[in-house]
């Protein structure tokens, strides 16, 4: 009897090495990420100031995240491995959280590069825009892998998505924004951490209702 | 018959008992926007409530109470951003505030809620829209809070001054009037929210009709 950690590890690493293998998430949203911020410096005026650049840098990670999470339940989709996922002996919550390990790992990934790239193009980022980049991070990948799951099964699929997850990403913004600007950032980090603690239990307790009948 | 009553009362209520406060005639759209506003809560909440149960037993017509209270959710969320916004205009001498968080909130939901529908049209009817939709029905009274609490934080670092919609503490009749206009306005909704879902049993009763007769 395999634990339920070693399911979660072992669906995991079968997201990772296809992304591997095929390459076709990653790139994507790199080159993505860097196109955004190269946009933002045309779309900020001479005088708008630092912070102005700090909110966009959260614009540019939500969409960033979109564009990975469109991607995340391709294959299952249209190759129907969902059905091969479902009749594996392991708990339904354990194929949601391994996706979003896979999310995750490839948002961190895209970050690593982004945010030096956003240090270079605009201002220097601080610990505590870290901090809420990180917290931001296992939010988004909980929220919007459960949503991604949703669209894909849906006929508007890429086009659904968005409309599903900005809703929920707007107190993400709130307090990603809030943690990079103001000068005691606790309260932010903390609202996102009681987000990712709310929306991970639900997400994690209604997958298996999302993915069968 | 009890909406029809209770609306018609409240109305009374409102034009000719309540007293004019400070802000004078204005003030009246209070005792429309608020009740609307918990309305839509209600109706969100049952909505979410008959989401739970059908994802906890599977009762047959769940998901349709579920979508019909999100449905009523929706028209009055609408009708409270509308209210809403002619008090901005009249208070504040704007369309738009950002600084009322219930407003704004209510923005919120209604892109949320909209969502739900393109969701739940966007799917083949079956067992599987019903999952679907009744998670992402429980989404929503989760996000209600979250959402609030972030309009909140949101407001230090874009608006540090905040508008105070309270003044003076409502006297007694005015309480009483804005109970009653509350009733008339839970009742209203709940007059339309059986009128829809008989409408739409129907609809499913005579489909399923036809098609034992095809």
């Amino acid at each position: 009897m395999r634990s339920y950690a070693e399911d979660v590890l072992t669906l995991a690493r079968k997201d990772l090495m296809l992304e591997l293998r095929a390459r076709d998430t990653l790139p994507a949203m790199l080159l993505f990420v860097i196109a955004a911020l190269v946009v933002f410096h045309f779309a900020l005026p001479a005088d708008a100031s630092k912070l102005a650049a700090k909110g966009l840098l959260w614009v540019a990670i939500v969409f960033t995240a979109l564009v990975g999470l469109t991607r995340a339940f391709v294959a299952e989709r249209e190759q129907r491995t969902i059905d091969g996922l479902l009749l594996a002996p392991c708990d339904r919550s354990a194929i949601w959280l391994a996706k979003g390990v896979a999310v995750l790992a490839f948002l961190v990934l895209a970050e690593v590069v982004a945010l030096p790239a956003f240090a270079l193009f605009f201002s220097g980022v601080n610990g505590a825009t870290i901090a809420g980049v990180a917290l931001a991070d296992l939010g988004i990948a909980g929220v919007g892998t459960l949503l991604a799951a949703m669209a894909s099964l849906s006929r508007a699929r890429e086009l659904l998505l968005p409309l599903l997850f900005l809703p929920l990403a707007i107190p993400v913004i709130v307090g990603g924004v809030g943690a990079s600007v103001v000068d005691s950032p606790g309260r932010y980090l903390g609202f996102l951490a009681l987000y990712d603690v709310v929306f991970a239990i639900i997400s994690w307790a209604s997958f298996e209702y999302v993915v069968t009948e | 018959m009890l909406a029809t009553t209770l609306v018609s009362a409240s109305i009374a209520l409102i034009f000719f008992y309540a007293p004019v406060d400070q802000d004078g005639l204005n003030q009246k759209i209070f005792y429309f926007h608020v009740p609307i506003a918990f309305t839509a809560y209600a109706c969100f909440g049952w909505g979410a409530w008959k989401a739970f149960v059908h994802l906890w037993k599977r009762p047959p017509g769940a998901d349709l109470e579920s979508y019909v209270a999100i449905h009523q959710g929706v028209i009055f969320g609408a009708m409270t951003l509308i209210t809403g916004s002619i008090w901005a205009k009249i208070s504040w001498g704007r369309w738009w505030v950002w600084s009322s968080h219930q407003l704004v909130l209510f923005l919120v939901l209604f892109l949320f809620y909209a969502a739900y529908f393109m969701l739940r049209f966007s799917v083949e009817p079956g067992p599987q829209r019903e999952n679907l939709c009744a998670v992402y029905a429980i989404f929503g009274v989760v996000l209600i809070p979250i959402s609030y609490l972030a309009i909140r934080l949101a407001q230090d670092y874009i608006h540090p001054v905040t508008f105070s919609r309270h003044g003076p503490q409502m006297a007694g009749s005015q309480f009483a009037t804005f109970c009653v206009a509350l009733a008339g306005m839970v009742a209203l909704a709940g007059f339309l929210y059986r009128l829809e879902l008989a409408g739409k049993r129907l609809d499913q009763r005579l489909r399923e009709l036809r098609e034992a007769l095809a």
